[in-house]
């Protein structure tokens, strides 16, 4: 029967306001509520449905991040995921060397699918997925509102700008969850109660043979600009010479 | 209506940095229960408080129950939320596993409870009360009623009420007249009319079950001839559902200053057939480990209402612009935002102060509970189980007193708008207000804690409770940093135990004296309790910012609270220890027929 392998990234939860960290070394981290990331709740929830359906036998949730995302892995085991690894990473994690680690897991586990959510809200990349798929050298369907099998295919239909799309992948694929697919469930006080007893692994990037290398530098963090205060116009033809002036146009 | 946000930081560092809960989990046998499973919980009952029962909110209070043909119907909404309640398993949460329940240790009733209340206060009770009837059943019934009633009451499926009030009998049982005659089948027949009844009858569940106290023929006049009955409203069949009807209805529904959404009920028994709980005639004492636990749900509901209201207050003074600020204010703005204000900040941290050392006292009386259950040393269950007699009226009149005034400074912080129905800030103190009421009249427990809780067990509860604050107090003793603290803490204490001594020698000869000092050594014993609250609150947050966190501000903001707490609000205690000392001559003196 089928596996799934579901990433669950540890971010800043969305209902707190971001503060950058006064030298620009990145955002304040400490004593702020983390969660997991909503698309990836949405990720686990579709695996979940999956299994309830009987298409799918075991659910992996898999985050990279510093020991306190263990509390993220037991929320999606309470959720309903059978076990959870955790590999062990301090410090932002980067799409490609999460997109490595995933890759690696995949090899070891050989899940008939692995989904992730599109983009993780603190950085926003949507990058793992996709490459995720180019190393592991396996189709993808990103953005995905609504997922079906057929036999050995997933039908998959994705939200592109010009309206819907369906494709249809081979297994194994990385599908990356988008914000239609479903909504998450609420967690069952029972099942947080059983989900201390599920295992949940810990390794590292070392022991896993990932190159914990990117080519990509965060040089500075800053916060946005403070919004100014905004202007009202006339009509459109001053709107027109105020974008003009800004040389907006 | 600011959307409610469950505050789980104030909440982790009660638990954690404050009370150590996982160590004390470890002490009654719970290692389990450590403070990454205590976080989920937490965590996952924030979701669920936040995203489902905080919407019904608006809706049961603007539309509040119906009652319609005997039929209560409860506002939009609840239903389906309360469904989903029992279906998740929070109903359960602390029921004994026994009956399907999730065997948590009743403290986490303080926390998770807290979340829920804050949510919908009104909702809450539905299922509130049922956890009372669940620990009274638990420990006095017979075992087939424990097998038949149990399962569906901790799981949620049914609910359960507590009947004392009648028309004539509210505070004083002891004029109760519901009549309960053996049928010589082993049962007795229930009859008379309850007021008051909360859950009374709704439409969340299959069945209710009515725990009501009357009088067997021939019992003792007063509160020694009272008894408890277990009083379905539908009689269970041969399969344990409900069956036929069992002369039990509604008479009406009350309409009220607020709880809107909470159905009050006068319930006519007629002919009703009901299972005698615990023995004939001890009634009372049965309801009692109900009344207790219940007590504490309703400080709860002071201090999760005040939390609503302060998070509206914050949020409203950091976007409301009037005036300028003293010292001169933000360029470019037609007006500052009001929390530069002096007066405003003093209201919010009146709030803020109260809050926060509210919920501190409040699951520090709810880990006795746990303590005085399963403590494995038995010198340890007594004590616990002493320090929650005395802390017990403390919570419920301190923390709902308390309630009120948080949230009526929240009106206050909106000004004109704060006193319109859209912000929302009004239903908090409409909600409240019933809190210092029912279970006991503040006024009452104040009796209770200074008449039978400090002189009835001869000073010894007090001492308890003085000796836990002079440990504090020597633990602390010489640290500079705290000099603004623990001085003053120890100071209060020893006024503290002294007036209780001035009150109790007065009170061997008048016998005004207990009734006329009780409020004021119920809130004086309040304010010392908080005081130790915050000198812990100073105690931890110094050193946490030893360690230079990343989140500074948080301990920063603690101990300016503190600070406030100490400077600000407790020059209360003084007031109170001075009426204290004015003894009982100057309320007594007016003779009743000269008031006007
Ligand atoms: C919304 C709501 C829900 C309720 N839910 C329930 C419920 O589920 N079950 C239930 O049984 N009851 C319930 N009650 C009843 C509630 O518990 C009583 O109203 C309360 O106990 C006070 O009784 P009373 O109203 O008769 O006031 P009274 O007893 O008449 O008191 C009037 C005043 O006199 C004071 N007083 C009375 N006796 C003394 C004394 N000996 N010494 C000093 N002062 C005294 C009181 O403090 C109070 O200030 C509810 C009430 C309300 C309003």
């Amino acid at each position: 029967m089928r596996k799934i392998l579901v990433g669950v990234k540890r971010v800043i939860d969305y209902n707190v306001r971001i503060r950058v960290k006064p030298d620009g070394t990145g955002v304040v981290t400490d004593g702020v509520k983390m969660s997991i990331n909503p698309f990836d709740e949405i990720a686990l929830e579709e695996a979940l449905r999956m299994r309830e359906r009987g298409e799918a036998a075991e659910i992996i949730a898999v985050c990279i991040g510093p020991d306190d995302a263990q509390q993220q892995l037991r929320t999606a085991l309470a959720m309903g995921a059978d076990r959870a690894i955790l590999v062990k990473h301090d410090g932002p994690v980067d799409p490609l060397v999460a997109a490595r680690t995933l890759h690696a897991i995949a090899q070891k586990e050989s899940p008939a699918l692995v989904i992730v959510g599109k983009q993780a809200i603190d950085d926003d990349a949507a990058q793992t997925g996709p490459m995720l798929a180019a190393l592991w050298d396996r189709p993808q369907a990103t953005f995905a509102s609504k997922v079906e099998f057929k036999g050995e295919t997933l039908v998959v239909t994705r939200e592109v700008d010009a309206g819907l799309e369906t494709d249809e992948v081979d297994l194994p694929a990385v599908i990356t969850a988008d914000l239609r697919l479903n909504e998450p469930r609420y967690v069952k006080l029972p099942d947080i109660m059983k989900a201390k007893k599920k295992p949940l692994d810990v390794t590292d990037l070392a022991s896993l043979g990932v190159d914990a290398g990117s080519p990509a530098q965060v040089v500075r963090w800053e916060p946005p600009a403070q919004r100014q205060k905004g202007v009202m116009v006339k009509d459109a033809a001053e709107l027109v010479d105020m974008l003009k002036k800004k040389g907006l146009i | 209506m600011y959307p409610y946000r469950a505050p789980l930081r104030e909440i982790r560092f009660t638990l954690h940095e404050i009370l150590h809960a996982a160590h004390h989990y470890a002490d009654i046998g719970r290692e389990d229960l450590n403070a990454e499973f205590i976080d989920s919980v937490l965590e996952e009952a924030a979701r669920f408080a936040e995203g489902v029962v905080a919407p019904t909110n608006e809706a049961g209070d603007r539309i509040g129950v119906r009652f319609e043909d005997g039929q209560v119907i409860t506002p939009p909404g609840f239903k389906d939320a309360y469904e989903r309640f029992v279906e998740a398993g929070w109903a359960a949460l602390c029921g004994p596993e026994e009956f399907g329940g999730q065997g948590l240790p009743e403290s986490f009733g303080g926390p998770v409870g807290e979340l829920f209340v804050s949510a919908n206060m009104s909702w809450k009770m539905y299922s509130g009360l049922t956890d009372s009837a669940v620990l009274c059943l638990e420990r006095h019934a017979p075992e087939h009623l424990k097998q038949l009633y149990l399962p569906k009451m901790v799981a949620g499926t049914w609910t359960g009420t507590m009947c004392l009030t009648e028309s004539q009998s509210g505070t004083d049982l002891g004029l109760l007249r519901t009549r309960a005659e053996p049928d010589g089948e082993g049962t007795y027949r229930i009859n008379g009319t309850k007021i008051f009844i909360t859950s009374g009858e709704h439409d969340l569940t299959g069945n209710i079950v009515h725990l009501v106290l009357a009088r067997l023929p021939d019992a003792p006049a007063g509160t020694r001839g009272i008894s408890l009955f277990l009083v379905p409203k539908y009689l269970p069949d041969a399969a344990g559902e409900p069956g036929e009807p069992n002369g039990v209805s509604c008479g009406r529904v009350e309409e009220k200053m607020g709880i809107h959404g909470s159905a009050t009920c006068v319930i006519n028994f007629q002919n009703a057939r009901g299972w005698l709980i615990g023995e004939e005639n001890a009634g009372l004492k049965c309801m009692f480990v109900m009344m207790n636990h219940a007590r504490l749900w309703v400080g709860l509901q002071g201090l999760a209402q005040a939390e609503r209201s302060l998070q509206a207050s914050l949020a409203y003074a950091r976007e409301r612009r009037q005036g300028r600020a003293a010292r001169g204010g933000e360029a470019g703005t037609p007006a500052d935002l009001i929390i530069l204000h002096s007066d405003v900040r003093r209201m919010l941290l009146t709030q803020k102060a109260l809050v926060e050392g509210s919920r501190i006292l409040t699951y520090f009386a709810g880990l006795q509970m746990d303590k005085a259950a399963y403590h494995p040393d038995p010198e340890e269950r007594r004590k616990a189980g002493d320090l929650l007699a005395i802390l017990t009226p403390i919570v419920k009149s301190f923390v709902t007193d308390a309630g009120v005034e948080v949230t009526s400074t929240g009106i206050q912080v909106h000004g004109g708008h704060g006193y319109i129905r859209e912000t929302g800030v009004e239903q908090f103190l409409r909600d409240t207000r019933i809190a210092c009421i029912y279970e006991g009249t503040n006024g009452v427990q104040a009796l209770d804690l200074l008449g039978r809780k400090v002189l009835g067990s001869g000073g010894q509860l007090a001492r308890l409770l003085g000796g836990l604050i002079g440990a504090f107090c020597q633990n602390h003793a010489g640290y500079e940093e705290l000099s603004d603290y623990v001085p003053r803490l120890a100071g209060l204490l020893k006024a503290w135990s002294e007036v209780t001594e001035r009150v109790a020698q007065r009170a061997a000869r008048d016998p005004e004296e207990v009734g006329a000092a009780a409020v004021d050594y119920l809130q004086l014993t309040g304010y010392l309790c908080l005081a130790w609250c915050w000198a812990k609150v100073a105690a931890v947050s110094i050193a946490a910012l030893k360690r230079e966190p990343a989140d500074r501000g948080f301990y920063e903001a603690k101990l300016a609270t503190a600070r406030f707490y100490f400077t600000r609000l407790l020059p209360r205690a003084d007031a109170h220890l001075d009426a204290l000392d004015a003894g009982a001559e100057p309320v007594m003196a007016l003779a009743a027929e000269h008031f006007g």
